[in-house]
């Protein structure tokens, strides 16, 4: 590829023949398009692990600081075992249900099993990465949205019923919700002639609105913590969540930007995007918490960044910096009340805070992206001439605001009754709630048989 | 022979430890407890959810030492320990019957 390409093309030239020169510049167009590729591939696998990361270790770590001591390590086996289970799911029908060109709203079977997803690109979705790459770096946004679900019914689910419910549920909410936005012919794909454009860059619909909404059904449907909120249910170890809280912010780089798909200015665009989002809401979160309680946490600082990290989640290839310090302030400030005030209000015990975080971050993003989507930073869409279309309100496309709320209305409705069905069903096979001796004992013990710290030993 | 039990700030071990050496006495044993006298406790909030904290990490001295000397350890533990702050602890004194020397079988004052 490297050299002999442009050698023969010099040779053609000087050989003057109509045919080797026309052979010349062919094998340019390929060695060219083989470089491109090679970069492009290179960015997203790299991606593609960034995301595996945010799980395990990241939100492993993170979650399992929240918890109390007796519940560390089935915790972070929560994270943990839907790496696997997300996994297997994916190759045997995940994949397919999720980007096979099917229906509006769901996808066909023609990759089940991976069945002719190889080394070659599918120029539906990223015609310079190998389908492979594009499908193994999708299955890490699969595990991840799952796993942020189980900080709402944490320190109380059974292990079996989380197996039952995250595989029922990445097959009724996760593929739908990922055919609809981003599917060929997906009903809110706004780059596939989507009925109903909608943008999600990187998943704030289908990401953090359905597993925020999915965690606050489950919050709901499956009851307090044995005593909550009377006894002390602090966090038992921050260092833990700090830890994982930075590691999250640096996998949301592979996250937003590697939904670039390549190794491109709009990757660039996304990454700067991404970094200013959760800047901004750590300072917002902060502020909020500063002024009202009059002392600025560390817990508040980091959840305020996961929050500016999920409300840019959608926007981060659609906006410029400027306005992704908006969106991150915005939703900093926003989850910090969602949290602190109108939770303890209506009383429901989600946590570790993932519907006052995703949900609510992910509603605030998905809603913004309308407002501050420009053609400037994503000229993905064109009109019949060739130029670029006016994206959100910035250029003058009001309407798109009012896409972006069906986007979220339907987001929530189906991960809302999505979550109650796979529940109930749940709930019917194995039961989804541990016993309160094995509660009170916790969930280390009592699921696993072990326990996180052996000081003594 | 008394019992000397003086229960002080965590951070304060290193000061008393060292004023006892100086004194010439180098047994006791120390344990990490929690409680709280009329200090209370303290406020902590995560997220928003607010936790009182009633019982605060101390330190427990215990030494065991010749009845005449009781009066001057007690006053370099209160020299050492003190911050005139609340919360900086309290001292107990009891009479101990006997002490025995498990390695020789010592007993009373000896065996301290």
């Amino acid at each position: 590829m490297s050299l002999s390409s442009p050698v023969s093309l010099a040779m053609a030239v000087s050989g003057a023949s109509g045919e080797d020169l026309a052979a010349g510049i062919s094998a340019l167009r390929e060695a060219v398009q083989a470089a491109q590729i090679a970069a492009d591939n290179a960015w997203m696998l790299v991606s593609s692990a960034l995301v595996l990361m945010m799980t395990g270790p990241g939100l492993a770590l993170f979650y399992g600081g929240l918890v109390r001591r007796k519940n560390t390590l089935a915790t972070m086996m929560q994270s943990f075992v839907l790496m696997a289970l997300i996994t297997v799911l994916w190759a045997l029908v995940g994949y397919s249900l999720a980007f096979g060109e099917g229906s509006a709203v769901l996808g066909d079977l023609r990759y089940a099993l991976l069945r002719g997803v190889e080394g070659a690109p599918n120029s539906d979705y990223a015609p310079t990465i190998p389908h492979q790459t594009f499908m193994v770096f999708q299955l890490m946004f699969a595990i991840i949205t799952p796993a942020l679900i189980a900080g709402a019914f944490a320190e109380r689910m059974k292990f079996s019923a989380l197996l039952v419910f995250m595989t029922l549920w990445a097959l009724v909410v996760y593929c739908p919700m990922a055919h609809m936005v981003w599917g060929k012919g997906g009903l809110l794909n706004a780059f596939s002639g989507g009925a109903i454009p909608c943008f999600d860059f990187a998943g704030g619909t289908v990401v953090h609105i359905t597993s925020g909404v999915s965690a606050l059904i489950c919050a709901l449907y499956i009851g307090k913590r044995h005593g909550y909120p009377s006894p002390a249910m602090k966090p038992h170890n921050l260092v833990l969540s700090f830890i994982g809280a930075c590691l999250l912010w640096v996998g949301w780089f592979g996250f937003n930007a590697g939904s670039a798909l390549g190794s491109s200015a709009l990757a660039s665009s996304a990454f700067v995007a991404t970094h200013f989002g959760a800047a901004a809401a750590a300072l917002g979160w902060m502020i909020a918490e500063w002024s009202r309680t009059g002392k600025p946490s560390v817990l508040g600082a980091i959840s305020g960044a996961v929050c500016g990290l999920v409300a840019i989640t959608p926007a981060s290839g659609f906006v410029k910096p400027l306005p992704a310090l908006v969106i991150g302030l915005a939703a900093g400030v926003i989850c910090y009340f969602m949290v602190a005030s109108v939770k303890q209000r209506f009383g429901y015990d989600d946590s570790l805070d993932a519907f006052g975080v995703h949900g609510a971050g992910g509603t605030v993003g998905a809603l913004l992206t309308g407002v501050f989507a420009t053609n400037a930073v994503n000229s993905g869409l064109k009109d019949a001439a060739g130029n670029p279309l006016p994206l959100g309100l910035v250029d003058g496309n009001a309407a798109q605001v009012f896409n972006q709320a069906v986007g979220v209305v339907i987001a929530w409705v189906l991960a809302a009754l999505g979550t109650f069905i796979v529940l109930k069903i749940t709930d019917a096979v194995v039961g989804v709630r541990v016993s309160p001796e094995h509660e009170i004992q916790g969930l280390d013990l009592s699921l696993h048989g072990e326990e996180a710290y052996n000081f003594e030993v | 022979m008394k019992k000397i039990e003086a229960i002080i700030q965590p951070f304060k071990l290193d000061d008393v430890k060292e004023a006892l050496k100086n004194i010439g006495i180098d047994g006791m044993t120390v344990s990490e407890v929690r409680g709280h006298g009329r200090q209370k406790g303290h406020k902590e909030v995560y997220r928003g959810q607010e936790y009182q904290v009633d019982l605060l990490p101390k330190i427990k001295i215990e030494m065991v030492v010749p009845s005449a000397r009781a009066d001057e350890v007690i006053r370099t533990v209160i020299q050492s320990a003190r911050t005139g702050k609340i919360g900086d602890g309290k001292i107990f004194v009891y009479d101990v019957v006997d002490a025995i020397r498990i390695r020789n079988e010592d007993r009373g004052e000896a065996a301290l």
